[in-house]
């Protein structure tokens, strides 16, 4: 589907194209350098960020395609268009938009204008009124939330400072190519002390630049400040982008505390390949709150670098495979401090010929005594042809820690469909209700809206009357 | 009014795992009336329990089971459920990360096809937890996991006295209980009782029946009902144990001492 949409000629541009020469950039596939200054020349960005982008860009190129996750073979690096501004992003018509995506919009209530923005039919949403007001009410505070562009733009010290700085170019290659040709993400600074009651949300700044291909966000919470960040939704995000290589970088300073809630639900024909790591100071905590539900391939695993004493980082996760799905997902703890704790509790569900693998990493070095670290996986195996893999990984290189770690496979219980539909559910209630048990520990942490949500699209998928 | 009986077994033969279990059970139930039903470990009790509620390791291969009308033989669990039948289990199973609360609001709905109003529903939750001494707490906590026995053997008169149905069939529901946990048990399953209900009360212990009392007592001994009887013939099990009754009967003698006999 992909495929067919870029192959399409000339497309009805909704707000007019400026010049010859942007639309001439516009329509060039593939990477190379001269894509990556021009990037960074029609962005007007600091000397400093196109060499970062020109090194990562050479990363790129050298480091070959990881063997050990999911298959990603089928990536078409030449046929992608790495940068489009987003006013030229083409509009697509309604009728281009496949109907289990309508089908989806319309089962779960998404209101009309939403539907359009989420299929890629309009480029600009009205929440931009919403995010007026919140931004006064923060502006206030002296807290920063930007989209990254402007960031960079009107914080370049800020931005110097921490870019990079959590996930260098060369740690992995997506993370090379998200350096390389970012654009659009979310920018945030919490100064000491302050709390932001209201969790924010991509969805306030929501413009077509959001749902990019590269999206780069970098938090950052001063000492003793807090803040919970929400992105994305459960309704299907229609891409015709087949690749979205997104970087996030927490810095959680000394006692500050940074909660990210992440459900993901992009469309079937989307290779997602995130990089998310925080570091953690001194009594400092991350929360990293992660709902894989679509896409073709994800591989993200959420990290936290507990570098102060005291530091604690919490990784809650659940991913949803259905027919054709590889959800590869897991988190990683890296322990160099002494006092500093864990949490991991993994949740996978494979129904149809889905596939979820869960990949972990619980790593302590000498020195960091005291380590509490707690690591549990489920997995649920919905149909005869599901799948899932555990591959738990512990570098413990410390005597005095507790280290402990759990693991479960099971299959929807005869016996607990039998119990349910003895008292009246059908099978299928039964079902569902079993599932949203086993994800319990994950909705009950998410806002009321989208745990409801979470709920609605869980049904819709047990039914199987989606996708 | 159909001429079928209320609740009716007839000649029923069911296997599990390829070994057939029941070899012909005759019973029937009219509205009102309160049967036990004993017998000596391995008879089939549970068996038949799980029989008559549709489960699917459980296959009938001759007989019928009539209820309200219907041979109910070869529909699903919930399509048995919803024409009134109820199965307290001996062993509930746990469901974890589903609250009880929130299971037996689903549940209500799907026996009666309508919602509650979450005031009443609070309401009659509360009462039932009252009535069975169990604390409040017990609708938040997850649907018996981490129950102890007898906490779960109350979470299911709880759910018999929500649901309220037509035939209810209780899976030695006293077993695993102290003394006063029986009495409390007993008491809730006879403020459900009405004139309109069947009850078939699978139990060991006298105990029991010394709070409800039968009005007919069966003795299953090996997939077959063999006698039936008044209260009396509960009575003469709880001084006899079940030998000399089986002996009388020409059945096998030893047999139930073999099987561990009657607790």
């Amino acid at each position: 589907m992909a495929k067919a949409l870029q192959d399409i000629g000339p497309r009805e541009y909704q707000y007019g194209f400026h010049d010859v020469e942007d639309y001439v950039f516009k329509s060039k596939r593939g990477l190379s350098r001269e894509v990556v200054e021009e990037i960074s020349r029609l962005k007007g960005e600091p000397d400093w960020m196109l060499q970062l982008r020109l090194k990562a860009l050479a990363i790129f190129e050298r480091k070959p395609l990881p063997t050990w996750g999911a298959d990603l073979r089928e990536i078409d690096f030449d046929n992608i268009y790495y940068y489009i501004k987003p006013a030229d992003r083409q509009g697509r018509t309604w009728d281009e938009v496949p109907q289990y995506i309508k089908d989806t919009f319309d089962k779960l209530g998404i209101p009309e204008a939403e539907r359009k923005f989420l299929a890629g039919v309009s480029a600009q949403y009205e929440s931009e009124v919403v995010y007026h007001s919140i931004r006064e009410d923060l502006a206030r505070q002296g807290v920063i939330f930007l989209d990254m562009d402007s960031g960079l733009r009107e914080y370049p010290e800020i931005v110097k400072e921490y870019f990079g700085t959590v996930i260098p170019a060369a740690d992995n290659k997506f993370a090379a190519l998200n350096t390389a040709v970012w654009s659009g993400g979310s920018f945030i600074y919490v100064p000491k002390g302050v709390h932001v009651e209201i969790p924010l949300q991509a969805y306030f700044r929501i413009n077509a630049e959001n749902m990019g291909q590269f999206e780069r966000t970098l938090i950052i919470a001063d000492e003793g400040s807090s803040v919970h960040y929400i992105e994305g939704c459960t309704a299907p995000i229609y891409s015709s982008d087949s690749l979205h290589a997104a970087v996030v970088e927490l810095i959680a300073h000394k006692n500050a505390k940074i909660r990210y809630t992440t459900i993901q639900n992009w469309s079937k024909n989307v290779y997602n390949l995130v990089t998310k790591r925080a570091v953690a100071y001194e009594g400092a905590t991350v929360e990293w709150i992660d709902g894989n539900l679509g896409s073709k391939v994800t591989m993200k695993y959420p990290g936290v670098w507990l570098m102060g004493e005291r530091a604690h980082a919490e990784i809650l996760s659940v991913a949803f495979a259905s027919d054709g799905m590889h959800q590869d997902a897991g988190a990683k703890v890296v322990h160099a401090a002494p006092n500093t704790t864990s949490n991991i509790v993994s949740k996978s569900i494979s129904k149809g010929t889905g596939r979820t693998t869960y990949r972990g990493l619980v790593k302590v070095y000498p020195g960091a005594v005291n380590v509490r670290a707690n690591v549990r996986c489920d997995a649920l195996l919905i149909d005869e042809t599901s799948r899932s893999d555990t591959y738990p990984y512990m570098e413990i290189e410390e005597e005095q820690v507790y280290i402990g770690h759990e693991a479960s496979v099971s299959k929807l219980g005869e016996e607990q469909l039998f119990y349910l539909m003895s008292r009246g559910l059908t099978e299928q209630q039964a079902a569902l209700m079993i599932v949203n048990g086993f994800i319990e520990p994950f909705t009950k942490e998410l806002p009321l809206e989208y745990a409801v949500e979470l709920n609605r699209l869980i049904q819709l998928e047990m039914s199987g009357s989606v996708g | 009014m159909s001429e079928q009986p209320f609740f009716e077994v007839r000649d029923l033969h069911a296997a599990v795992e390829g070994r057939e279990i029941l070899q012909g059970v005759n019973l029937t139930i009219n509205r009102g009336e309160i049967h036990a039903l004993m017998g000596p470990n391995g008879s089939g009790k549970s068996t038949l329990a799980y029989t008559l509620m549709g489960h699917p390791k459980y296959e009938v291969t001759a007989g019928e089971i009539w209820f309200r009308g219907e041979n109910i033989v070869g529909l699903s669990p919930d399509e048995r459920a919803r024409r009134g039948m109820f199965l307290a289990f001996q062993y509930p199973v746990g469901i974890p990360g589903v609250p009880l609360a929130t299971f037996l609001r689903t549940a209500i709905k799907a026996r009666t096809g309508q919602e509650v109003s979450a005031l009443e529903f609070r309401r009659r939750v509360r009462e039932g937890l009252q009535r069975l001494k169990m604390d409040e707490s017990f609708a938040t906590r997850y649907l018996n996991e981490g129950f102890s026995g007898g906490e779960k053997k109350k979470a299911e008169v709880l759910q018999l006295a929500l649901l309220r149905p037509q035939l209810a069939i209780l899976d030695e529901t006293d077993s695993g209980l102290d003394i006063d946990a029986i009495r409390i048990v007993a008491d809730g399953v006879k403020q459900v009782l009405s004139p309109d209900m069947g009850v078939l009360l699978i139990t060991h212990y006298e105990n029991f029946l010394k709070h409800i009392t039968p009005d007919y007592v069966h003795v299953l001994y090996r997939g077959r009902i063999v006698t039936s009887g008044g209260r009396e013939l509960a009575d003469r099990l709880q001084a006899e144990g079940y030998d000399p009754l089986l002996a009388e009967l020409g059945l096998v003698e030893g047999t139930a001492a073999a099987a561990g006999g009657e607790r």
